[in-house]
This record gives structure tokens, C-alpha cells and sequence, in this order.
């Protein structure tokens, strides 16, 4: 067998293992995943909110899961009442008030702005601000230096 | 001036931002309980020592008493069993231990052979109670008040000291609150 003939051959074999590790990947990543430990909602439009609601609420054991990713039992009981509400008819926003009555708003990751986080959530813009202020600063003093390099008695 | 005070001026924020952010004795896992000032959330369980006993807080209802959240898995719990078998025996005020995350039999056995400060154990076979007060591990302690309001939380094991230091104050003042 020649070289030109073998190409073909193995491009097809690299394919081949290049899928079968996506599909291992992607077998492996739902099977490893503590969400669905219950077994999916059969409702997919319920599946997906409550997959979209574990993902905001944070698993207070290990602070910086989500439930949506913590195996503890903790978290376990959260997805049950999660679950629990959504099949009675609970809508998110009920669902989200029920954890927060109980764990603060720290329970959430995504937190509404309201009067109390609004200062976590405006402080990068406040921080924009500030660096373009600076800048414009930084800019404006250096275009009233001369424009003479040799001149420049600038500390640069 | 300005270009000098500004850095130190940062600096200093900066240094009094951390000197508070990373005090080590600051519990970083300690969360305030969005349920102080609130009414204590029903406990409608069984006693762990006998499942056919109701444990009810509305039996409690005008006194004021504690809430201990407790398991045998619990490193901690161990540690402050002690203290609270101490506590139990100035009779200040009744504590509801409440078990959390475990099996009725390892929980018996535990006050079987380490005695127990308890006036009623509460057995969660499934999470809910706890669910509803916010308990998010053990040991956790709560102080309800004469008119039914959690008024304090306490999230770490109990020692002697704490309880001089925090709880004693506090049940004066909640034991005038409903009366």
C-alpha cells in the first residue's frame, strides 16, 4: 500500500475517533450531571426551567455550585422542592421568593437589582467611568506638552 | 497633591477593606438568616427516641426556646454536645434538638451513650423542616421568642462562653418581649 492510498484511510479512522470521544463526552457529561439524579421532568418546557432555575440558585454548602452542580444532600432537597413546586404550578418567581424567605438573597446568583445589590451591579460601570475619565485626564495634559520630543520636558 | 494623596488614599481603603474582608476570624461560611424577626416555621415531626411521638413546636408556643440543628455526621455537633448538656442543666429554657441528614438509629445511639440536654427531638426524615428555617448545616442554633419570632441565630458549635456571651442577654430581652 502506498502513502496517497492510506490518506484516505486514515482521516476516516481520526473521524471516527474524534466522534466517538464527542459522544463520550457528551454521555459522560450527562450522566456525571447531579441535576437530572431524579431522572428528567417529563414536561421538556418544565425540564428546562428547572434546569435554568438550579442553575441561579447557589448550593450553600459549597458556596460557589450551583444546585444544579452540587451532589450534596443539601442541594439534593433543593432540586426536589425545585421540582416539587414546579409541577404544582409554582412560577419561577415564586419559586425563586419561596428560597430566598429562606436563605437570603445570597441564595441566588443572579440577584434582581433592586435598592440593595444595585451597587454590586452598577460598580463596573461606575469603574468604566472613572478609567474613561482618567484617560481623557491622562490625554488632554499630555496634548498641551510640545510637540518636539527633544523638548518635551515631560517625565515620560 | 493630588497625585500623591490619591494612591494613598486608595491604600488606605484598600488596607481597611481587607483588614475586615480577610479577618481570620470572620467565618466566611456564616450567612445571615433572612428569618431573624420572622415567625418561627412549624416543626411537625416525630421524636427521634420514639416515632410514634409528635414533636410539635406550637407546643412551645409562648416560652421561649432553642432550636438545635444537630447529626451524628456532624464533627461539630460532637464537639458542642458538651456545652449543651451543661446548658441543659441550668433549665433556662427548653431546647428542641432538631436531627438533620441522618438515620434514626445512629441518632439514638448518640444520646444513648452521650447523654441527652434535650427536651424533644424532632427527627427531619427528609429535609423539609429544615428547609423552611434556613438551615443550610450543623450545628446550627436558633432562639425563639415568647411571641413565636426567631430572634437570633447562631451558626457554629455552642460553647459556654457563647452561650454567657450571646444567648443568656438575649433570652432576658425575649422573655420581656411577649410578656
Amino acid at each position: 500500500m502506498n502513502a496517497k492510498a492510506r490518506a484516505p484511510r486514515y482521516a476516516v479512522r481520526l473521524i471516527a475517533a474524534l466522534l466517538i470521544a464527542v459522544a463520550l463526552c457528551l454521555l459522560g457529561g450527562v450522566s456525571a450531571r447531579a441535576l437530572d439524579a431524579n431522572g428528567q421532568l417529563e414536561d421538556p418546557a418544565l425540564q428546562a426551567r428547572f434546569e435554568n432555575i438550579a442553575k441561579d440558585l447557589r448550593c450553600l454548602v459549597c458556596q460557589n455550585e450551583s444546585i444544579a452542580d452540587s451532589n450534596v444532600e443539601l442541594a439534593s432537597d433543593l432540586r426536589r422542592q425545585v421540582r416539587e413546586m414546579l409541577v404544582a404550578g409554582k412560577s419561577d418567581d415564586e419559586i425563586f421568593d419561596f428560597m430566598t424567605d429562606r436563605y437570603g438573597e445570597f441564595v441566588r446568583f443572579n440577584p434582581p437589582v433592586d435598592r440593595k445589590t444595585v451597587l454590586i451591579w452598577g460598580a463596573p460601570f461606575i469603574v468604566l467611568l472613572l478609567g474613561v475619565v482618567i484617560i481623557v485626564r491622562i490625554v488632554r495634559g499630555r496634548s498641551r506638552l510640545p510637540l518636539d520630543d527633544e523638548a518635551s520636558p515631560g517625565p515620560l | 497633591m493630588w497625585k500623591f494623596l490619591l494612591p494613598f488614599a486608595a491604600f488606605i481603603a484598600l488596607a481597611v477593606l481587607f483588614a475586615f474582608g480577610l479577618n481570620p476570624k470572620r467565618d466566611i461560611h456564616a450567612l445571615p438568616s433572612p428569618l431573624i424577626g420572622k415567625p418561627a416555621p412549624s416543626i411537625a415531626l416525630t421524636d427521634v427516641m420514639d416515632p410514634t411521638r409528635p414533636v410539635n413546636n406550637s407546643e412551645f408556643k409562648g416560652q421561649v426556646y432553642i432550636v438545635n440543628v444537630w447529626g451524628t455526621w456532624c464533627q461539630a455537633c460532637r464537639e458542642e454536645h458538651e456545652a449543651l448538656l451543661e446548658i441543659a442543666q441550668q433549665k433556662v429554657v427548653p431546647i428542641i434538638g432538631l436531627v438533620y441528614q441522618d438515620q434514626r438509629d445512629k441518632a439514638k445511639l448518640w444520646l444513648e451513650q452521650l447523654g441527652n440536654p434535650y427536651t424533644a427531638v424532632a427527627f427531619d426524615t427528609d429535609g423539609r423542616t429544615a428547609i423552611d428555617w434556613g438551615v443550610y448545616g450543623a450545628p446550627e442554633t436558633f432562639l425563639v421568642d415568647s411571641r413565636g419570632r426567631i430572634v437570633y441565630k447562631f451558626i457554629s458549635p455552642m460553647t459556654p462562653e457563647v452561650w454567657q456571651r450571646e444567648f443568656l442577654p438575649r433570652i432576658a430581652a425575649a422573655r420581656g418581649a411577649g410578656a
